[in-house]
């Protein structure tokens, strides 16, 4: 084992360690489990999204609808259909999944800024929906009705709704699962086709790799990891709302994407954990917190655009 | 229903939605000419709409109405130069990527700061009476204020396109959407060719800010609704076509004009599910050339 696989081994132990021990070390710093939970659902998010735009080099700015179809499916489903929070977990991934695959066979053929146009305006669809459709969504109010489900096994059973600790641990289950489904891929073949694609397209496609096909299919599972994080997210408000499809909370997923450093595995997780923390604290403390995260936005744009992980030195993978 | 009703309904709608749609077509026509020639999705074109129609509030006890509408839209024009090169400029030739984020945390500054100045409350902006009364009790709905409106965008649109058609300038714009390496090794100053385009697209987001204003009233969200159509306009008349943006502008008001009568709650949805049958027929736009953008 080099070096520089040992460091690497020691900062994934740190960061697992971290996540394990949240709910005990959050609070010394003034932070709270539920927000534990929140930071790891978004960081989850922006990852889905990276997932396309870091390592596919396809950019959608319209995942938020993905993720908020997640969330409605999610909670429609214990709404009316049965009360068990990994049918609802599983029904949301579908529902998002299945919307992304059938839209994302429209838009593979467009590229860079006219496809980030093009998500961007299809996102919004489901936005008005969810904002329209009240008798079922519960329009601009949300939907609310739904809870929470414990775990029942054989023997005995986990309460999610009451117990904080408990449920976060069920996300970072969730989180840590889904994460080891996507680190698969990317180190599969497929997944070093995707990167192929980011670096060369054209000599991607002179190599007769189906460039659409690959596309569709990295959007697709994208779409799937987002719905699936949407669904935990219903699952941490208890409630979902039409905000959660809006192009505004796609921005935001880029945003942390980009600010943790997105050519990069964990850096979407980093940028969730300094968005959603900073946007938890500056909206407690200021009216004009909008502005603050815009002059953010703004300076990382200009100053980091590699990101947080994009500023220390590259382990020479692909 | 009788019949006669019932085409004065949809006469009513599709007007209404001609007017909507020219509405459209004035923001979407600014978008297009910064995304054609400077490849930069501008998030705050809302944004810049919402300063457009403050700042002819604050000016109309000085100016009166008709000032303000001459004036507003050149300060707001000047507001873009200035951001065309102070920010925007820095990010050209890097992944688009990063000039839409811009933009996007520019539209949450412009937002907020509108807010801020103006205060959080939609705020009334009175226009001439002469403007506001109906032109006959038969059509109570094209109200002087409307026809007006449609006019200032012809006005104003058709001036557009004969600038880029017959001046130096305008030809150069033209050239560079096509080919920008080319313009400047021809000697162009691109840098100042952009910066001019940028203030142009963003006087027209100005001038729509000022329009919408007087027809809806003023709020710090203003922009957020007359966004989307705006993209959807570009992506159904073709991405690097300024005709087919106007054209696609006034489809889609037609279109959701009309839905409007037929079946309300999708006229919000028609115009997203126009955008998706144009890109699956003809997915480079109405008169927009492959490869532009792909």
């Amino acid at each position: 084992m080099t070096a520089g696989q040992q460091r690497h081994l020691a900062v994934l132990a740190a960061v697992w360690a971290a996540l394990l021990l949240a709910p005990y070390w959050m609070p010394l710093f003034g932070g709270y489990t539920a927000l534990g939970s929140r930071v790891l659902v978004l960081g989850l998010g922006a990852m889905s999204v990276n997932f396309l735009l870091g390592f596919t080099g396809v950019l959608s700015f319209g995942h938020a609808a993905w993720f908020g179809l997640g969330a409605y499916g999610c909670g429609l489903t214990l709404k009316f259909v049965g009360a068990s929070t990994p049918l609802g977990l599983l029904a949301g991934a579908l529902v998002g999944g299945i919307a992304g695959a059938i839209l994302g066979a429209l838009l593979v053929r467009r590229r860079g800024i006219y496809f980030a146009m093009v998500t961007i305006a299809f996102g919004q669809v489901f936005y008005y929906i969810a904002f329209q459709w009240s008798s079922v969504t519960g329009g601009d109010d949300g939907l609310r009705g739904f809870a929470r489900q414990p775990l029942h096994f054989e023997l005995f059973q986990i309460d999610l709704l009451h117990n904080d600790v408990s449920f976060y641990y069920f996300v970072l289950i969730c989180f840590a699962a889904v994460l080891a489904v996507m680190a698969s891929i990317l180190r599969s073949p497929f997944g070093r086709t995707m990167t192929a694609i980011r670096e060369n397209e054209r000599r991607a496609r002179f190599l007769g790799i189906p460039i659409e096909l690959h596309i569709w299919i990295a959007f697709t599972l994208s779409c799937f990891f987002m719905a699936f994080a949407g669904a935990l997210y219903a699952l941490v408000n208890n409630f979902a709302d039409p905000r959660m499809l809006h192009y505004s909370l796609s921005g935001d997923f880029v945003i942390m994407a980009v600010m943790g450093g997105m050519r990069t595995f964990w850096g979407p997780l980093l940028g969730a954990v300094i968005f959603v923390v900073l946007q938890d604290y500056l909206s407690s403390v200021t009216v004009n917190w909008m502005s603050f995260i815009g002059v953010l936005i703004v300076l990382i744009v200009l100053f980091f655009p590699r990101g947080v992980l994009g500023l220390l030195p590259q382990r020479r993978t692909a | 229903m009788r019949p006669s009703a019932m085409l004065q309904l949809v006469f009513f709608n599709v007007t209404n939605g001609l007017i909507i749609g020219a509405f459209y077509a004035l923001m979407a026509i600014g978008l297009s000419l910064i995304l054609n020639l400077s490849g930069v999705i501008n998030f705050a074109h809302g944004g810049f709409l919402v300063i457009g129609g403050y700042l002819a509030y604050t000016l109309t006890p000085y100016l009166g109405f008709w000032g303000a509408l001459l004036v507003a839209p050149f300060l707001t024009a000047l507001i873009g130069f200035a951001v065309e090169r102070l920010l925007i400029r820095r990010l050209y030739g890097r992944d688009p990527l990063y000039s839409l984020l811009l933009t996007f945390g520019l539209a949450f500054i412009i937002e907020d700061g509108t807010r801020q100045i103006w205060g959080a409350n939609g705020l009334p902006f009175s226009v001439p009476v002469a403007l506001t009364s109906p032109l006959s009790y038969q059509f109570f709905f094209i109200t002087g204020y409307r026809m007006f409106m449609v006019a200032t965008v012809a006005i104003v649109v058709g001036l557009l396109f004969v600038l880029l058609r017959y001046t130096r300038i305008g030809v150069r714009i033209r050239a560079g959407t096509l080919d920008l390496e080319t313009v400047a090794a021809l000697g162009v100053n691109v840098r100042a060719l952009r910066s001019l385009n940028f203030a142009v697209g963003i006087f027209l987001a100005g001038l729509a800010g000022v329009l919408a204003g007087g027809q809806l009233g003023l709020e710090p969200t203003m922009g957020d609704g007359l966004l989307m159509p705006s993209f959807i306009a570009i992506v159904v008349g073709g991405v690097g076509s300024l005709t087919g943006t106007l054209l696609g502008g006034l489809l889609i008001g037609v279109a959701s004009g009309l839905t409007a009568v037929l079946f309300p709650s999708a006229s919000e949805a028609v115009i997203y599910v126009m955008m998706a049958i144009v890109l699956l027929v003809r997915p480079q736009g109405l008169l927009g050339e492959e490869g532009m953008f792909t």
